[in-house]
């Protein structure tokens, strides 16, 4: 698969270095050429210095060839636009977005989206973790 | 009508003093608490505090109840999730601001209406041009008129020469010299033009790309 992954952070880099790994094509893009060094040793992906809300750098990386589109950026309403781009414009079959605002994240999804909030997803694990007995010895 | 109108910039005020004035009940919603204020001052009460992008902030603002909503933040983004967000609450008609005219497309796809600041088409145009920026668009007029702001280089084709002797477009006019030492001058048609100082410029739209030819020079051959 041709993957495009918007956002070296935390997640981004992960995700890039978890599919480069499993032998896909990924591009990893971000406005700093410093977020890079999250990557994991020996990806062999693609490092993009640019931003992915802007038309002609998604075309210049291969947003027309892809076939997965994550948005991952810090900002929610960046993601949202980048991901409707990836979507709408160049007609990506999978486009997966992260969107830390709950409320924001159920109407993107029913707006044909798949989302992802690390808030409510992560409040439902640690209030269910608050439920467990604490793993002691 | 009751039109909500995202971002009290600029544009969002004027609007809203527009619309005001044609008898529609009009909210500004700015997330800038300092700036609300300003623009509260001016309207009256039709200003609430929060972030448009926000569900919850639209609802306060009785967003299911609109006949239209303009997000006119200076954020592409934040312009189309907030239209997104009020079509999916109930509302008929949505008009964006585009700041990339790039992005227009995507914003039709949506079913979004938009309005291009013809002056921020202009700065991207001319911004890919020039190593740096010599030519400030500062204000739109009524009529397609603009107000402009250029700062002679070292290498302008009118250095040296006065008012007078420069043919500018047509409906051109300088109105206003500054020097370099900051001093504000009014031109006749003998003051001389020098490097360093910045003009600033009543003209036409169409004609920008003249003036910067003409009072800036080919960039050609600069590093870019």
């Amino acid at each position: 698969m041709n993957v495009i992954v918007m956002g070296c952070g935390r997640l981004g880099s992960r995700i890039a270095g978890m599919l480069d790994a499993e032998g896909h094509s990924v591009t990893i893009m971000d406005i700093n050429e410093n977020a890079f060094r999250r990557l994991p040793e020996g990806f062999r992906g693609r490092r993009a210095i640019g931003n992915g809300m802007d038309a002609h750098t998604l075309e210049k990386h291969g947003i027309q060839q892809a076939d997965a589109f994550f948005a991952l950026t810090q900002g929610d309403n960046r993601n949202c636009f980048a991901s409707q781009m990836a979507r709408e414009v160049y007609g990506v079959k999978r486009v997966l977005c992260r969107i830390y605002d709950p409320v924001r994240e159920e109407i993107f999804r029913d707006l044909g989206l798949e989302t992802f909030s690390p808030t409510s997803f992560g409040a439902q694990i640690m209030v269910d973790m608050l439920r467990k007995e604490p793993a002691r010895k | 009508m009751y039109i909500l109108i995202a971002g009290g910039g600029k544009v969002g005020f004027h609007l809203a003093e527009e619309l005001l004035r044609e008898h529609h009940e009009v909210l500004v919603i700015e997330r800038d608490s300092g700036r609300a204020a300003q623009v509260r001052e001016e309207l009256g009460g039709n200003v609430m505090v929060g972030d448009s992008c926000e569900a919850t902030t639209l609802d306060a603002a009785g967003v299911s109840r609109a006949d239209l909503v303009a997000a006119v933040t200076g954020d592409d983004e934040d312009n189309l999730v907030i239209c997104d967000i009020s079509r999916y609450r109930g509302v008929p008609r949505t008009i964006a601001r585009i700041n990339n005219p790039k992005n227009e497309l995507l914003f039709t796809k949506r079913g979004i209406e938009t309005t291009i600041s013809a002056t921020q088409a202009v700065l991207a145009q001319i911004e890919q041009e020039l190593p740096t920026q010599q030519m400030i668009p500062l204000l739109q007029l009524h009529n397609g008129l603009e107000l402009i702001e250029i700062k002679l280089p070292e290498t302008s084709p009118v250095a040296g020469r006065s008012v007078r002797e420069v043919l500018l477009p047509a409906e051109s006019l300088i109105s206003l010299i500054v020097d370099p030492g900051g001093v504000p001058r009014m031109p006749s048609g003998d003051t001389r033009l020098s490097p360093g100082d910045a003009l600033v410029i009543v003209s036409r739209k169409e004609s920008l790309g003249i003036l910067k030819e003409q009072l800036i020079g080919s960039t050609h051959g600069l590093d870019t």
